[in-house]
């Protein structure tokens, strides 16, 4: 009895934030879920079912698989919990196949790696410390932090509805991040490294990663008034900085180096083919770009400034995944999107 | 009230619970020919829409009395007219004579939640907040807690249909214990209007305001109060009932189908004495139907007159509330025909003594939502049940640090204790014994799910589990009914104006 009221007592305000999350996700189970739900179960099936060298040629359902090679690691390490779940889940010809157990299965397994995302709340909230004492635990920067980070509504609708696995995903960088303000830095790095290899969208974050640990960890030392000593700066810790994020490379890519598959591997991790916009716009630049674009082709057609012929219809708004031309304005290609970002990134580097 | 955004964060919290609970399966689904409750109130809307006043009682070609017949009174046909009509507006093949039966469509479900959500949301929601405001004595932030535990409350957010009266009775609750006399006796009299057994909370209004009546002085403003109540009930009633006043065959009928006592002492498995008791003693064969209704009429009388003749001498909100409680315990554990779900009339009082009694009312709760387990089990529900009950509990546990307080002074237990200690000096583990019964009850209550959920009972006692659960219930309930219903316990202050 004294241990339950130790638990439920005042300092253990992290633990029924964290556990109330969990129920509403338990209850979040019999919502909508998308076509990611079905990628998902494919994904397993494919790292279950086939050789390795397969699992990137595989092409049986349209949701081929696009995530590094850690991730169809951790779907083969899941695939192996599913089979005593439902065992038709792991054939690769099922498409489309959502058993009730299926669904339990990939639902819950969700909701159990979140217990990482947690553990990285933990660590994070033991970064931030409020400089004035607060009393009202409500005001207190830790709980603003927890709450914002555990009842994050955007993450509990794209994972425990739409269905993806962003919460752990998530929780490996909140750690590496931090690690990097507990002065780990290695461990920072190596878990920023593996993160990569888990799902390389988080490439968008790694020159600023690159750029602090070159100043924080490569510059031993400051100058009294904060800026760089450029002397301290220690090629040890670069190389093993190096060192570090080649070894997990080498871990993930080596199998598919060895087989000679890293050209079709890259394909499927960059496909370029899909076009400048997905299917649902994401509120980007552009996408401001190819709406400029279409007002300015309907009032070229408007004007009879331009050929109606020359012009395919509903060109970017149909809803397809494909590469378009654009009308009026000059067409974009993978090469300049890249030189527009690092242009906007050094912009911000330069003030760092 | 400051920190109004912690109470908005609480109420979201509530309707998303409701809602995501609403996402499962409802009763009888897939199950023709009859279906289940869901179907129920399909059809009440059906038979309002389409058929006049005068037919919806009665059996008739149009209108089976035995493919769920209209049993509750006037004011729930009028709220199903209600939402026929909006179902006519959206889409009328929900709700065509005859054609419709046993509907089922994502979209008819859709409508059917919303109109239960909207319901809590215009009725129960802002009672629920409104009491949780008016505590006295209490913190800001132990207020909001207290309403987070009470919209937690799993029974309710489970039993997802149908529930408009206990929002009215709730106002009714409020309205009398902030001195709005006749507001709250219109609302608990609509409440009586909408289901019949809100008369399991009659006594206690009665007697409460009755005892103001008296202190005010039977010669002058008590007798005038006394007047404008019963002009508020009478004229009340009368409004509901107006058009079965007509013809004398239309009101008896009505009455025959608000209360069947034709259906016998209890049916299936409910948590009260008689169906435990009669595991041993088979009541139903022995003593003649009429001799039933007699025991069972003098037992609820009996259990609850201490309490209602304190309430009328010494009338004050306190006492009002563990009237409320120890009248519809009584009623729950010995009435006749009484149903699963009437533990709801119980758990309702419970939840408005939740801030002076923490533990009791929490352990009363959580068993109040397994004694529902077998209904919750028949509609597919035992993945929400589990999850509502743990976020209550730990809502409960959080919110009040129930396990801190277990002196005897508050389990409200002292003068029992007291007078033990007479014969026993040496009874002073009171609190430690209800602490190891609550986790005991709490094990147990885990097993029988686990239990019920995986294993087959065995051949000759295929009803093993549900009796197995309806004990434990009738233990726990006991106890606390030996806690609340003795009058010497309550030192309440007394009734001012």
């Amino acid at each position: 009895m004294a241990a339950l009221s130790v638990m439920t007592g005042g300092g253990s305000w992290f633990l029924a934030l964290a556990l109330g999350v969990t129920l509403l996700k338990c209850l979040l189970i019999p919502t909508y879920h998308s076509t990611d739900f079905e990628v998902h179960r494919n994904w397993l099936a494919i790292t279950h079912s086939l050789p390795i060298s397969q699992w990137y040629y595989e092409a049986t359902s349209e949701w081929t698989l696009d995530y590094p090679p850690f991730f169809a690691w951790f779907e083969y390490a899941l695939s192996h919990v599913a089979k005593y779940f439902d065992q038709e889940m792991l054939n690769v010809h099922n498409l489309n196949y959502s058993s009730s157990r299926t669904l339990l299965f990939q639902r819950f397994s969700v909701i159990f790696t979140d217990a990482l995302f947690v553990y990285a709340v933990h660590e994070c909230c033991k970064c931030v410390d409020g400089k004035k004492a607060c009393k009202e635990l409500t005001e207190k920067p830790k709980f603003i932090l927890s709450v914002l980070l555990l009842w994050n509504f955007g993450l509990l609708i794209v994972d425990h509805i739409h269905f993806q696995y962003n919460g752990f995903l998530f929780g490996l960088m909140l750690l590496s991040i931090a690690r990097l303000f507990q002065k780990r830095h290695m461990e920072g790095a190596f878990l920023f490294a593996v993160l990569l290899h888990f799902k390389h969208i988080y490439l968008y974050v790694a020159p600023a990663y690159g750029i602090y640990l070159l100043r924080s960890y490569c510059f031993t030392a400051n100058k009294p008034d904060g800026s760089i000593r450029w002397n301290s700066f220690s090629f040890v810790r670069l190389i093993s900085l190096g060192l570090t994020v080649f070894l997990v490379s080498a871990l993930s890519l080596g199998p598919f180096l060895a087989l000679n598959q890293l050209p079709q591997v890259f394909s499927r991790l960059f496909p370029f083919k899909r076009g400048l916009c997905h299917a649902y716009w994401a509120p980007n630049f552009w996408a401001v770009y190819n709406a400029l674009d279409k007002v300015l082709s309907v009032i070229g057609l408007q004007l009879k400034l331009l050929d109606p012929k020359k012009i395919p219809k509903a060109s970017m708004t149909s809803g397809l995944v494909q590469q378009f031309q654009h009308t009026v304005l000059p067409s974009v290609t993978p090469l300049v999107t890249l030189i527009c970002t690092l242009i906007a990134i050094l912009e911000r580097k330069t003030s760092f | 009230m400051e920190k109004w955004y912690l109470m908005t964060a609480v109420v979201l919290l509530g309707l998303t619970v409701r809602w995501t609970v609403s996402l499962n399966s409802y009763s009888g689904a897939g199950k023709p020919p009859m279906f289940g409750d869901y179907e129920a109130q399909r059809h009440w809307q059906e038979i309002t829409f389409n058929l006049p006043i005068k037919q919806w009682y009665f059996n008739s070609s149009d209108n089976n009395l035995q493919y769920w017949g209209l049993d509750y009174p006037p004011l729930t046909a009028y709220h199903s007219l209600l939402c026929a009509y909006v179902a006519q507006f959206i889409n009328p093949d929900w709700i065509a004579l005859h054609s419709s039966r046993g509907y089922e469509s994502q979209a008819h479900k859709l409508f059917m939640r919303a109109t239960v959500l909207i319901a809590d949301l215009l009725i129960y929601i802002p009672a629920v907040v409104l009491h949780c405001c008016c505590l006295k004595e209490i913190s800001t932030k132990k207020k909001i807690a207290n309403a987070l535990c009470i919209l937690l409350y799993p029974g309710l957010i489970l039993i997802d249909y149908g529930h408009f009266h206990l929002g009215l009775a709730l106002w009714g609750v409020l309205g009398v214990s902030c001195d709005w006399d006749l507001l709250g006796s219109l609302a608990f009299c609509l409440a009586v209007n909408y289901k019949q057994m809100e008369l399991y909370h009659s006594l206690p209004f009665f007697c409460f305001l009755l005892g103001k009546c008296f202190k005010k002085g039977l010669k002058g403003k008590g007798f005038v109060l006394f007047v404008k109540l019963a002009g508020t009930v009478v004229a009340s009633f009368t409004l509901c009932w107006l058009p079965f006043f007509t013809e004398r065959a239309q009101a008896l009928q009505v009455l025959r189908r608000l209360f069947p006592v034709d259906r016998g002492l209890f049916e299936d498995k409910v948590a009260n004495i008689w169906c435990s008791v009669s595991v041993f003693l088979k009541i139903k064969d022995i003593l003649p139907h009429h001799v039933q209704i007699i025991v069972s009429f003098c037992l609820t009388l009996l259990s609850l007159l201490p309490a209602c003749v304190k309430l009328t001498l010494q009338p004050s909100p306190k006492g009002f509330r563990f009237t409320l409680v120890s009248c519809a315990l009584s009623f729950f554990l010995f009435s006749f025909q009484v149903h699963e779900k009437s533990i709801l009339l119980v758990s309702l009082p419970v939840c408005l003594v939740l801030s002076e009694i923490p533990f009791m009312s929490t352990w009363f709760l959580l068993v109040s939502t397994f004694s529902m387990l077998p209904l919750l089990l028949k509609d597919d529900l035992l993945m929400p049940s589990v999850v509502t009950t743990m976020a209550f509990f730990i809502a409960c546990a959080t919110s009040f640090s129930i396990f801190e307080k277990t002196s005897e002074e508050e389990l409200r237990l002292k003068s029992f204790s007291v007078s033990v200690r007479k014969h026993l000096p040496r009874f002073t583990f009171l609190p430690r014994i209800i602490q190891h019964l609550f986790i005991i009850s709490v094990i147990t209550m885990v097993l029988l799910t686990l239990m019920t959920v995986t294993l087959d009972p065995p051949q000759k006692l295929p009803d093993l589990f549900s009796v197995l659960d309806s004990w434990l219930i009738n233990s726990v309930t006991s106890l606390r009914k030996s806690g609340r219903g003795d009058p010497r316990q309550r030192e309440e202050a007394p009734f001012t104006r």
